[in-house]
């Protein structure tokens, strides 16, 4: 897939909580086109610690509008600088980068995200509801407040929830839900996206289900296009870079 | 030209500018055998700059002449290829082995990775080594022999001159810094090797010094690098005396670099109404 370098004008910033907001970003000229679980570099500017551009994940693309949107977790300088633009700003993209999700007609689907990993579900879940497939979508978080874009993916299908001190849905982790209890899954697809420890509790429960099941990693990048060798997962082919072989991997290709 | 381990083989920038306007690609780190490199993670981020850990990945030189060569060989660039290793004989194979591609018109020696348990660096931090690696290299290969020299030395014009009476054709010059990076909250290293290269417009005050200082004692051109942002940049390293630069942790952060520093070259020359890059070269005024 062509890769591009460009501005976007930054239109919206909208605060959910303490630590996420919601960047949407229009682009003057019609976007490429764009694949759930594809990312972005920015450029963040102007901070003295931050070198390197950030990897993240495509939140939502609204081409008709030519606009993206990403979901920001304010973790460290960076993400902290990009959390303080303001419409009117500029954000410089390397985009569209990495992989895809991958997922056919007839598949009964259940994406599972914890914390900042809901993002690239939201963008899935949109292109499966257009492709005809019903997404169900199991979140978890810390607390009531961490359960972040709930109403966006109530757009799209049926939603679950955990939370690790109860304050919403199921108390505990996501693997605590009774949707995972149950000893006759009726999805056969698990797209999953957060904490690697939530993901490879996941990866092993669709293992003993026999259920297909595919991870998105997040693993610290330099050029996001497969030139420095520096984001590699161990895989059962050896290294792999998280940027052009992922970052969705099938969990069993993982060395997990 | 881009430096090794930035640009990949040149096809993971195709989409950003016309590779061509470059003066050379030099492509990743080549070894005789297979490298997985180094566990992850390989790579921290530190003010104005990076520290990698990669460890010289790559599928082998019989690899690289089997499936990579063949897709890049017609770029209308230099090609180089840079060539570690183990052991003088390892070193000795694989150049012998890329002495074979027509059109590969040079290599790039590298005696300088920080990144490998054995070799590497170890055969550029002495000036006796260095020359038995170069001499064996020579004997083999009669195409461009460019040496990538390490900075982790007290006296790089020592090693410089050694290499040069070796048999080098050229210098590159500074491979990474060593360096290291701590979390003080989980008290752990950031790289999976503890120490690494360090990377980046952090280390450029250090590349400028020591080009000067080579170019002082060796008469064989010297390729500048070392945080080359920008063509300001690239033309300091000239005026200290490189006769080309290579642009290397920039492409991460600005796919476009490198065109962008040609056209920044050419604007600065017109602007002093200079006719070509050559006469920047050592053109630092002192008195």
């Amino acid at each position: 897939m062509k890769k591009y370098i460009q501005d976007f004008d930054v239109v919206e910033n909208k605060r959910l909580n303490q630590e996420f907001v919601v960047l949407t970003l229009q682009h003057p000229y019609q976007l490429p086109e764009m694949f759930p679980g594809q990312f972005v570099e920015v450029k963040v500017e102007n901070g003295p610690n931050t070198f390197l551009r950030r990897p993240i994940s495509i939140h939502d693309v609204d081409r008709e509008k030519q606009q993206i949107k990403l979901l920001v977790q304010e973790i460290g300088e960076g993400t902290q600088l990009m959390g303080q633009l303001q419409p009117g700003d500029k954000l410089n993209l390397v985009y569209p980068l990495g992989n895809q999700f991958q997922i056919s007609p007839n598949d009964k689907v259940l994406l599972i995200g914890g914390g900042c990993g809901i993002a690239p579900l939201l963008f899935l879940g949109r292109h499966l509801l257009e492709n005809g497939i019903t997404p169900r979508f199991l979140l978890g978080a810390r607390s009531k407040d961490g359960l972040i874009e709930l109403d966006e993916f109530k757009k799209l299908g049926e939603v679950y929830t955990t939370t690790e001190d109860g304050s919403e849905g199921t108390k505990g982790f996501v693997i605590h839900h009774p949707i995972m209890k149950t000893q006759t899954p009726d999805y056969d697809q698990i797209c999953t996206c957060g904490p690697e420890p939530m993901m490879r509790v996941v990866a092993k429960y669709a293992k003993n289900h026999n259920i297909k099941c595919q991870v998105s990693l997040e693993n610290h990048m330099a050029c996001g296009i497969g030139a420095c060798l520096c984001c590699v997962t161990d895989t059962i082919e050896g290294h792999k870079c998280t940027c052009t072989d992922g970052p969705v991997f099938d969990s069993t290709y993982l060395k997990w | 030209m881009t430096a090794s381990g930035t640009f990949g083989y040149g096809e993971e920038y195709m989409d950003f500018y016309d590779i061509n306007c470059l003066g050379g690609i030099v492509v990743k780190g080549t070894t005789l055998h297979h490298r997985e490199g180094n566990p992850y993670p390989r790579m921290a981020e530190t003010g104005r700059g990076m520290l990698n850990a990669v460890g010289l990945q790559n599928k082998g030189v019989h690899y690289f002449a089997k499936e990579i060569y063949p897709r890049i060989k017609d770029f209308g660039t230099n090609i180089l290829v840079n060539v570690s290793g183990s052991t003088i004989e390892d070193y000795v194979e694989t150049a012998a082995a890329i002495q074979e591609l027509d059109n590969i018109p040079g290599i790039e020696l590298n005696i300088s990775c920080p990144n490998v348990k054995e070799g590497g660096m170890a055969f550029g931090t002495s000036c006796p080594s260095a020359v038995a690696v170069v001499e064996a290299v020579r004997k083999v290969y009669n195409k461009h022999l460019m040496v990538k020299l390490s900075p982790n030395v007290t006296n790089i014009a020592e090693i410089a001159l050694a290499v040069e009476q070796a048999g080098a054709d050229s210098l590159s010059l500074i491979n990474t810094l060593l360096g290291m990076a701590i979390d003080a909250e989980t008290k752990r290293p950031l790289l999976s090797t503890i120490t690494g290269g360090l990377s980046g417009p952090a280390i450029k005050p250090v590349a400028l010094r020591m080009v000067w200082q080579v170019t002082q004692v060796v008469k064989i051109p010297i390729v500048g690098m070392g945080g080359i942002m920008n063509a300001e940049d690239a033309i300091e390293f000239m005026l200290a005396g490189a006769s080309a630069v290579q642009i290397g942790t920039a492409n991460f952060v600005d796919p476009m670099v490198g065109s962008n520093v040609i056209d920044g070259i050419k604007e600065y020359l017109e602007r002093k109404g200079m006719n070509s890059a050559k006469e920047l070269v050592g053109g630092m005024i002192t008195d």
